[in-house]
């Protein structure tokens, strides 16, 4: 299956729940600084890749599977959660490069300017997860697994 | 203010990345943006601007042990949702227990 992005899941996307991501990541990356303040920045560090968001995106992904299907006329229960466990899979992948981008800061941001570093670390980010995410796919496709 | 700025700019930049990801199809390659950096990229300038750069250097280097704590984190959740019928939104805020724990046990040993 080709990657696709698609403009109805987010006008379909409610009000309420742009909110909720809103206040969740305002709230996390508050509290991130806050941490680093009262612990240092070896431990508020780690709350850099705290997965606050998880829960919430994983439970809208649930509700819109499970209102698809519902919609159809079938039950959609086992489907909503398939596919946050679908979301989890490819969030596993997507630590390899939360951790590149982690790396890469590290090593760049004590010798060159701020908007290099993030422009790199965020490419390395985006490069590694999508290339581990395609050698996954053909991996699996190569296997026959799903 | 400087609250006001790190929660204004944490949930615009967050909800940001939130949005593309559900968007993307399939969901396995849409979740790669529930790892993305986003509340580093939201915090790390503003920490440099407040505290400079060699401090948040040292929040860069923990942050790879709170990265390999969340692909554990993801990898027991993935498994747990396929496996068994449990509701999603208890079993992923439960499981941010085990993350907290991870994160804290890897830097006390390394």
């Amino acid at each position: 299956m080709l990657v696709k992005f698609e403009f109805g899941s987010v006008r379909d996307t409610q009000w309420n729940e742009y909110a909720t991501r809103f206040v969740f990541g305002g709230v996390v990356t508050l509290v991130a600084g806050l941490i680093a303040d009262r612990f240092g920045p070896a431990i508020g560090g780690l709350f850099l890749a705290f997965p606050a968001l998880f829960p919430a995106s994983a439970s809208l992904i649930q509700k819109h599977q499970r209102e698809k299907k519902q919609r159809a006329g079938l039950d959609g229960a086992k489907r909503g959660r398939l596919a946050a466990g679908l979301d989890a899979a490819g969030a596993m992948i997507g630590c390899i490069g939360l951790a590149a981008f982690a790396a890469t800061t590290w090593k760049m941001l004590p010798r060159h300017p701020l908007w290099l570093t993030l422009t790199i670390a965020t490419l390395v980010w985006a490069g590694l997860a999508v290339s581990a995410w395609f050698a996954r796919k053909r991996a699996c496709s190569n296997l026959n697994l799903h | 203010m400087d609250l006001i700025v790190r929660f204004l700019v944490g949930g615009s930049v967050v909800s940001f990345f939130a949005m593309v990801g559900s968007a993307l199809k399939p969901k396995s390659f849409a979740g790669l943006f529930a790892a993305a950096p986003s509340v580093a990229l939201a915090t790390i300038s503003l920490t440099v601007l407040k505290k400079g750069t060699q401090y948040a250097a040292i929040e860069a280097e923990s942050m790879i042990l709170g990265a390999a704590a969340f692909l554990i984190y993801a990898c027991l959740v993935s498994r747990v949702l396929f496996r068994k019928n449990f509701p999603v939104l208890p079993t992923t805020t439960i499981a941010l227990v085990a993350w907290i724990g991870l994160a804290l046990g890897l830097r006390l040993l390394i």
